[in-house]
């Protein structure tokens, strides 16, 4: 039987967490119930940028979670994939800035 | 076009498979408990009827479509459909029951060929709400269907229709090709007549179901997406939105099976059992009669030949005040009525 680190199955335990630390659990639960409430953004407006996060966190069960969170909701997989790649271009563009940093590195070392 | 189970030859044709794989499996080895043991934990066990409200009557398994989550395996090679001598038992009882709503179903009821006189005769009955739950298609599949807007109208008839999303790829993909072009088109002549438009007291709701291994969502927050989106782009109104989870058995259980997505939907529904729900669950306040006279505690128990448990068990020896002293028949079935808000008929419960 092959082993690996991420079972989906696993998903389902998430909320055991509390068993082993119960008054942390529970308040981290709360807070995330609560964050995910209709606010200033609609439900369905964070669920998309929940699901944007978990992919640029690459969190396997987030992305399921939020995939079909957002099926639920009735949210299209156009809409998903957008969200994707506002994601994705935050990460890129994340790592490219940083490009201004090597450039300014090298007009200080270089004469 | 596809085919239904039955025709296919499909195991899950057989309502006693359907019964044994709801019963073994997850349930029987314990990691899921038993509807009867959840129910038990709330002392809600036995189910029992509350005040008779809704009288749901099958005119037959005939249907123009075969869409792929169908409870009733309904299709074009369907052939069971209520005989005029079955109506007649049902005109007596629509006439002298306590329950408000009158609720027409199929398959598609308008292709009984008796559909437009039964609905003549009912609607004489007095009855409060008088629901047709048409699959829309079925008003733009031949000319002598066309003018059922009008003939709705006419008896005052509240319709019901299936709209699965508002866009065209969902909608196919669960209903079949073409069905959501037909269905706009549908509801558009709906609408011209009246239908779902404010101060016309001519009733349109539209039903949600899930096109996948998922549950609904807010019925609000997707009724006013549908209201927002069918507006804008096809000028559509239509009242109410019931938001109706997929119950495993039939052609959605043959879906969740092959697609390998049983186990997790069936969890899913455990995971959001809502013992509210069960309180105002639509077998409590509703009968369910078949095509064939026999009568069941809902559309579902209907479909997995599950017949009440009384000494009444048909239509030619209806006696509501013994109807009502039984025990509501269960299985793990029940779960997709009490996840979260509740799935019924009229969409949500709790």
């Amino acid at each position: 039987m092959s082993k690996t680190y991420y079972d989906p199955s696993d998903l389902r335990k998430f909320g055991k967490i509390t068993e082993w630390s119960e008054e942390l659990g529970n308040k981290f639960f709360d807070y995330y119930g609560k964050v995910f409430e209709e606010g200033a953004l609609t439900a369905r407006e964070k669920s998309l940028i929940a699901l944007a996060v978990a992919h640029t966190e690459q969190c396997p069960y987030c992305i399921d979670a939020y995939t079909k969170d957002g099926l639920q909701r009735g949210i299209t997989k156009e809409e998903m994939m957008e969200a994707i790649h506002v994601g994705a271009a935050i990460k890129s563009g994340a790592t490219l800035v940083h490009g201004v940093q090597m450039m300014n590195k090298v007009n200080k070392l270089e004469m | 076009m596809k085919k239904s189970l039955l025709a296919r030859n499909n195991d899950l044709a057989n309502t006693t498979r359907q019964l044994e794989i709801l019963s073994n499996g997850i349930f029987q080895n314990g990691e899921l408990p038993t509807f009867a043991d959840k129910i038990k934990e709330t002392n809600q066990f036995p189910l029992r009827p509350k005040k008779l409200e809704i009288l749901q009557i099958n005119l037959g398994y005939m249907c123009n479509q075969v869409c792929a989550h169908c409870h009733v395996d309904a299709g074009p090679d369907r052939k069971e459909i209520m005989t005029t001598e079955t109506m007649q038992q049902c005109l007596d009882v629509i006439k002298k029951t306590g329950a408000h709503t009158l609720d027409l179903t199929g398959g598609a009821p308008e292709m009984n060929p008796n559909f437009r006189w039964f609905v003549e005769e009912a609607s004489k009955a007095g009855i409060k709400d008088f629901i047709v739950r048409s699959n829309l298609t079925i008003i733009r599949a031949n000319k002598k269907y066309y003018d059922l807007p009008e003939f709705f109208k006419k008896h005052n008839v509240h319709v019901v229709s299936s709209m699965p999303h508002w866009t065209r790829g969902k909608t196919d993909k669960q209903r079949g090709n073409g069905v959501f072009d037909k269905s706009i088109k549908a509801l558009q002549m709906l609408n011209e007549v009246g239908y779902g438009k404010e101060g016309s007291g001519l009733q349109l709701d539209l039903v949600y179901n899930p096109s996948g291994a998922f549950l609904p969502g807010d019925q609000a927050a997707l009724e006013s997406d549908f209201k927002k989106a069918l507006h804008e782009d096809f000028n559509i109104v239509f009242n109410s939105l019931f938001a109706i989870t997929n119950l495993p058995i039939s052609r959605f259980l043959d879906y969740l099976i092959a697609s390998e997505n049983y186990e997790d939907y069936m969890y899913a529904l455990v995971e959001a059992y809502n013992p509210m729900a069960v309180e105002n669950v639509m077998c409590t306040n509703t009968l369910s009669i078949s095509w064939d006279g026999w009568l069941y505690d809902c559309d579902f128990n209907q479909m997995l030949n599950l017949k009440v448990a009384s000494k009444v068990k048909h239509i030619s020896e209806y006696n509501e005040e013994l109807l009502q002293k039984r025990n509501i028949i269960i299985s793990q079935h029940c779960y997709g009525c009490t996840a979260g808000a509740g799935s019924s008929c009229q969409g949500t419960v709790a």
